[in-house]
């Protein structure tokens, strides 16, 4: 319980660290920019405290939003991924995923890449959305957030597959 | 009583969601309207102070540029200097032409965006060296933006790159004045709106700063006239500009404190009282 707690806080630090630090500044053909720090909400404990996810998710937007300036929107769309995690594993893993065990930094199914890629979506869509603020660049959020997607996937697999834990 | 507990008890994390949403949107919703009153920005200790580190160690990688940029501008104002004499002389490109009563306060960008539909840059200097909102900010090529929130030791700034964006500018050949604003679609170009259809302009010509605000001096430079159209609804001219300045690279920048703005924002603020 303790060590779960203590694994999500440097996970926390260590996300955000290195998409300040490394991935704001990747930019691709200029507008396209990956966000795997989305990683810590979609690598949270199945069980978790629910309360916990949702502050710590505001958290780790609002972060966000200190370092790039740009008011709360990152801290809406952690937000509302926090907020639709449940229904999304109820998507992918069907009904009673609160009994078994699903454990996401594992081998890559169809399930878990589902997963991965609705809640990758949810946060772009809103976060692109909210940045732009107008409905004029309709094509150009859909265009960035199909993207970017594509990009932050790439990126959080990989993660994913470099700190995998070691086979039993 | 009991019933409201119980509701409460039930719908926590819903009501928790609801609460949160509701600052997160409210922090976005006024990050968007044009009157600054910024909560959360990058001007602070912590996220300044990480970007001040950051760029330590990004500011070895392109020192020969920005040698070379330093050096061009010496030689630019050297020749000023030299040919300080001759007064019938044409007018040179000099982006310091028209600063006479101001100060300048050097500072270097530690962190610039340029991907997003507004921009902001952080500087590494702030209210202790006399940085207040406001401020123009430029460097050798032409302007770069305004000042917009500051802390002890860093300020951020709006880059002309930024939607919010909105800036007096003239064509300099025949000072016809025009709003600088940014489309959020180049990098490399901005555009020049409600241009008077009287105006004699041609691909190519120079827009410079005009003398209407208190924030900019007059004559500094901003990029040349690339294309021009007619605005369907307003018959305006809107011209296309391309910037002097390379947006996505910039290193040392120059503060503008004028000295009569002071002076000049009491004025309009008793004028609008009255």
């Amino acid at each position: 319980m303790n060590s779960a707690l203590l694994v999500n806080i440097f996970r926390f630090v260590l996300l955000l660290a290195t998409q300040i630090i490394v991935f704001n500044n990747m930019n691709f053909f200029g507008f396209i920019s990956p966000f795997p720090y989305v990683l810590f909400i979609i690598l949270y404990p199945v069980n978790g405290n629910k309360s916990g996810l949702l502050l710590a998710s505001f958290l780790l937007g609002l972060i966000m939003d200190m370092f790039s300036n740009s008011g709360g929107i990152h801290a809406t769309a952690c937000l509302a991924l926090a907020y639709f995690r449940p229904f999304l594993f109820k998507f992918s893993f069907g009904l009673s995923y609160e009994y078994q065990t699903v454990k996401l930094n594992d081998v890559l199914t169809p399930e878990r890449f589902s997963f991965i890629l609705l809640s990758v979506v949810i946060h772009h869509l809103v976060l692109f959305i909210l940045e732009a603020f107008q409905f004029s660049f309709f094509w150009d959020i859909l265009l960035r957030t199909v993207l970017s997607t594509v990009f932050t996937i790439i990126i959080c697999i990989i993660i994913i597959y470099l700190i995998k834990p070691n086979k039993r | 009583m009991q019933q409201i507990f119980n509701f409460i008890f039930k719908n926590s994390n819903r009501l928790l969601f609801l609460l949160l949403l509701g600052i997160s949107l409210a922090l976005t919703i006024q990050s968007h309207s044009f009157h600054r009153s910024k909560i959360i920005s990058s001007a602070n200790f912590l996220s300044g102070g990480v970007y001040e580190k950051v760029n330590n160690i990004n500011e070895y990688l392109n020192l020969r540029t920005q040698n070379d940029a330093l050096a061009l501008e010496n030689a630019n104002l050297k020749s000023l200097l030299f040919n300080k004499k001759d007064t019938t002389q044409i007018k040179k490109l000099d982006s310091l032409k028209g600063v006479k009563p101001s100060d300048i306060i050097v500072s270097k960008v530690i962190h610039n965006s340029y991907n997003v539909y507004e921009n902001y840059l952080t500087l590494n200097s702030g209210q202790l060296q006399g940085v207040k909102p406001d401020m123009g900010v430029i460097n050798s090529l032409g302007i770069v933006g305004i000042v917009d929130n500051t802390s002890a030791h860093y300020a951020t700034v709006i880059s002309i790159l930024n939607k919010k964006s909105l800036i007096n500018a003239k064509i300099k050949k025949s000072d016809h004045f025009g709003s600088l604003t940014w489309d959020g679609k180049s990098t490399g170009y901005v555009q020049l709106i409600d241009v008077p259809r009287l105006a004699t302009i041609r691909k190519g010509d120079t827009i410079v700063t005009g003398g209407q605000s208190v924030i900019f001096p007059e004559n500094i430079n901003i990029g040349t006239i690339e294309r021009i159209y007619t605005d369907e609804e307003t018959h305006y001219y809107k011209i296309e500009v391309k910037l002097f300045n390379d947006m996505t690279n910039l290193g040392h920048v120059y503060i503008i404190k004028s000295k009569n703005r002071e002076e000049l924002i009491n004025l309009e603020k008793r004028e609008k009282d009255e």
